[in-house]
């Protein structure tokens, strides 16, 4: 199948710089023809467009797959199944495995069975040894490798010395640290967002003040150390400020918010549903609403799922008990749109949030035959790599928590129905998903 | 809001209309009886079999419980879950429905996470259950038990019954809170309790004590604690956990004494016929001084008595599903 033949017929090609009507036609792994009324070659697949979106494959900076050491939540093969489905076409995935991936070792196992997977698995490394926080991991080592994310994620990196050794060391390696913020001082173990709904419940919260003092000291830290940054997983009114200003004085800062933190707010945990647990936590309607007022305004460089796999045994305690995190990759780009306004949302901005700036920050435009991944989020042009999306604006679905390709069922958003819905995943030429289905 | 509980489950008091609350009050009126007689026992839940469930342990509300559901010829399945399922890492969903298959009615259950009850009720929707507290959420029948205390109080003192006056005693009825509201379960069903039967509650603590967004709850914060005890009706305490004096939350317990305990000093600010209560286990000498909690004013035995028929009224109206009209002493 690798070099098959494909036809993108009729679909709405959304450039970075201007959209129109036409056909993509692929061979050999790379786009060779973009243009009105393409004569396909005898034997081509042929997939209809009409009234899709066609675009760079989604790439998202924030997919946990598990490997190794929690292989009955999520596989890297089941894991970029989810991925595919969701129309991404390259995966981050997060370092907060058992163990950790924190070593040349660790971070060459994972790279290397992401090669058999369905979409292209990068690899973001540990900033700390066993993410531990106290001692710095091999971070140039594995830069050498072709990492170009490092983060603790799941923690932050508490100890502000330490992360400013971290990026002072990073900055001549021209890699990206990403934090995770939130300040456990303050956090104080809590299980959701500090407010009217934690403080009725009587669950300790996690208050907004916990990330935004990390974002805060982080943006001084780089102000510093000159070392780029990526905010992972924003999620209140306040961040997003902050980073903004930040960026506006010429800092090298990044961020992202997850479809979660765009759809849904602190009164969803009120059911006492561990579905509802995630870190950082689910804010207020207001934050919710500034998050996506941000995003339509091309003030976030991505949209990032946060996808974490977790059993449903785990899932089945009490709140307080139950690990954070919910799945994220098969619905989150409809989830985007629905935050962007819906099928009238500009399609630029959401390739833009999905694909071309998650893209960017992880340094994966251009192909790394190291690490044996090929180029992502570009233009629909000749010559680029052929890792596409057929996105329907239109279609909409009831989810179905047993019906996900991902091993877990942890969606928070079993029943509801989503608007919008990508049709088909092109990876690296070869046509992976088509209408719902892996091939 | 919810306007009965009959035939339903007992997880919060946020979501009981003042209907209801009178409700399970005047239920338990009529099991006081019970109580005196030489044998103390009705039919009513003959046949049923109740699971009391305590994952966090609990000796006096398990009890209480325990003699309640006896007493109504329940049959009563104790479970030490605390020391079995929950260390061998089994999940609630698995124990909970370990327990549904052995036959059960009704599950009191107390857990140390918030919502637990909620959950359970989502996983076994046939079986009733009652929250004997859950973390920091709610201890409804602790709620229920005081506004049953202080209405037989003010009924007695009015000569009349608490079932004749049903909320009419708690209008404008000044209730003081005190202590360790943020981390409290009992605070939070006290306050649904009185608000909803009419009475205005203030509440006093260190600001560490008090929950981030105090200003939304329907409750004045005191500023001056002695000002606050010289014009109180009730003067609820609450216990403070050792923990929380560690210099967690405040100093010292002796400065939490010195600032928010009722001292002997302060009970003297007290008006002459304020009612002092306390959910017990009770730090003598922290939150309440001994002779303060010995002294007449104190309704501290009588809380702990009413326990048996506000619970017998509680798992009478659950789990028989019935109200009043038809007779729990049949």
């Amino acid at each position: 199948m690798t070099n098959s033949t494909l036809v993108i017929r009729g679909g709405l090609i959304v450039g970075p710089l201007e959209s129109f009507v036409g056909d993509v036609l692929i061979a050999d792994g790379r786009i060779v023809e973009v243009g009105p009324g393409i004569t396909a070659p005898s034997g081509a697949v042929e997939i209809d467009a009409a009234g899709c979106w066609v675009g760079p494959g989604f790439v998202d900076l924030h997919t946990h797959l598990r490997e190794p050491g929690k292989e009955s939540a999520e596989t890297i093969e089941t894991g970029a199944f989810a991925a595919a489905l969701g129309g991404y076409s390259a995966v981050v995935a997060m370092p907060n495995t058992e163990p950790a991936l924190d070593s040349v070792a660790m971070v060459g196992y994972v790279l290397e069975r992401g090669k058999s997977a369905a979409v292209d698995v990068a690899v973001a490394g540990a900033i700390t040894v066993g993410r531990q926080g106290s001692q710095m991991a091999p971070i140039a080592k594995l830069a050498a490798l072709g990492v170009r994310l490092f983060t603790d994620d799941g923690n932050g990196v508490q100890d502000a010395g330490l992360m400013r050794r971290a990026l002072t060391y990073a900055q001549p390696l021209g890699v990206t640290l990403a934090q995770h913020c939130e300040d456990e001082s303050l956090a104080q173990g809590g299980s959701m967002h500090e407010g009217a709904s934690s403080s009725k419940l009587g669950l300790t919260g996690r208050p907004a003040i916990a990330e935004e003092l990390m974002v805060m000291r982080d943006i001084e830290l780089v102000r510093l150390t000159g070392c780029s940054m990526h905010f992972l997983h924003l999620s209140t009114e306040r961040s997003i400020a902050l980073v903004i200003e930040a960026r506006a004085q010429g800092l090298p800062v990044t961020c992202e918010v997850a479809p979660h933190h765009l759809t849904l707010d602190e009164t969803a945990c009120e059911t006492f549903d561990p579905e509802f647990k995630v870190h950082p936590p689910l804010r207020t309607a207001s934050d919710v609403a500034a998050l996506r007022a941000a995003l339509r305004a091309g003030a976030i460089d991505a949209v990032a799922t946060d996808h974490a796999p977790h059993t449903p045994e785990s899932k089945d305690m009490a709140f307080d008990e139950a690990p954070p995190g919910m799945l994220g990759l098969e619905q989150a780009a409809g989830l985007t749109l629905e935050a962007l306004g819906g099928a009238g949302a500009d399609p630029q901005v959401f390739f833009n949030v999905l694909s071309r700036g998650p893209a960017r920050v992880a340094q994966l435009r251009e192909q790394d035959v190291r690490v044996g991944h090929s180029a992502h989020g570009g233009a629909v042009t000749v010559g680029e790599d052929a890792n596409l999306v057929v996105f329907d604006p239109n279609a909409s679905y009831v989810v179905d928590r047993d019906s996900l390709a991902s091993r877990a069922r942890n969606t928070p958003y079993h029943g509801r129905t989503i608007h919008g819905r990508a049709r088909a995943t092109v990876v690296r030429g070869r046509l992976i998903q088509l209408e719902g289905i892996i091939q | 809001m919810i306007d009965s509980i009959a035939g339903g489950n007992l997880v919060s008091l946020a979501t009981l209309s003042q209907r209801a609350i009178v409700e399970v009050l005047d239920t338990a009126e009529s099991f006081v009886e019970v109580n005196s007689r030489a044998v103390k026992k009705v039919p009513a839940l003959k046949g049923k079999v109740i699971a009391s469930l305590f994952f966090e342990e609990s000796t006096r509300t398990r009890l209480s419980f325990e003699t309640a559901a006896k007493r109504l010829s329940a049959d009563v399945l104790s479970l030490a879950v605390a020391s079995s399922s929950v260390k061998k890492g089994e999940s609630l969903r698995d124990t909970i429905n370990t327990i549904d298959a052995l036959g059960i009615d009704a599950v009191v259950m107390r857990h140390s996470s918030s919502g637990a009850p909620v959950q359970v009720s989502r996983y076994v929707p046939h079986v009733r259950v009652i929250n004997a507290g859950d973390g920091q959420h709610q201890h409804p029948t602790q709620g229920l038990l005081d506004a049953f205390t202080v209405r037989q109080v003010l009924a007695a003192r009015a000569g009349t019954s608490g079932r004749e006056s049903g909320s009419e005693l708690f209008a404008g009825l000044k209730v003081l809170i005190v202590g360790d509201i943020r981390h409290s379960r009992v605070a939070r069903s006290d306050i649904e309790v009185y608000t909803r039967l009419g009475a205005h509650v203030t509440v006093a603590a260190p600001g560490t004590l008090l929950p981030s967004d105090i200003a939304q709850w329907p409750v004045t914060v005191a500023t001056n604690f002695d000002e606050a005890l010289a014009t109180a009706d009730v003067v609820g305490l609450l216990r403070l956990q050792k923990e929380r004096g560690s210099g967690a939350f405040v100093p010292s317990l002796g400065e939490f004494t010195s600032t928010y305990g009722l001292t002997a000093r302060r009970a003297k600010l007290l008006r002459p016929e304020a009612i002092i209560m306390h959910p017990g286990p009770m730090n003598r000498g922290v939150e309440i001084d001994s002779q303060v909690a010995d002294s007449s004013a104190a309704v501290i035995e009588q809380q702990v008595r009413n326990g048996v028929p506000v619970r017998m009224a509680v798992l009478y109206l659950t789990t028989a599903g019935a109200t009043l009209e038809s007779d729990p002493n049949d």
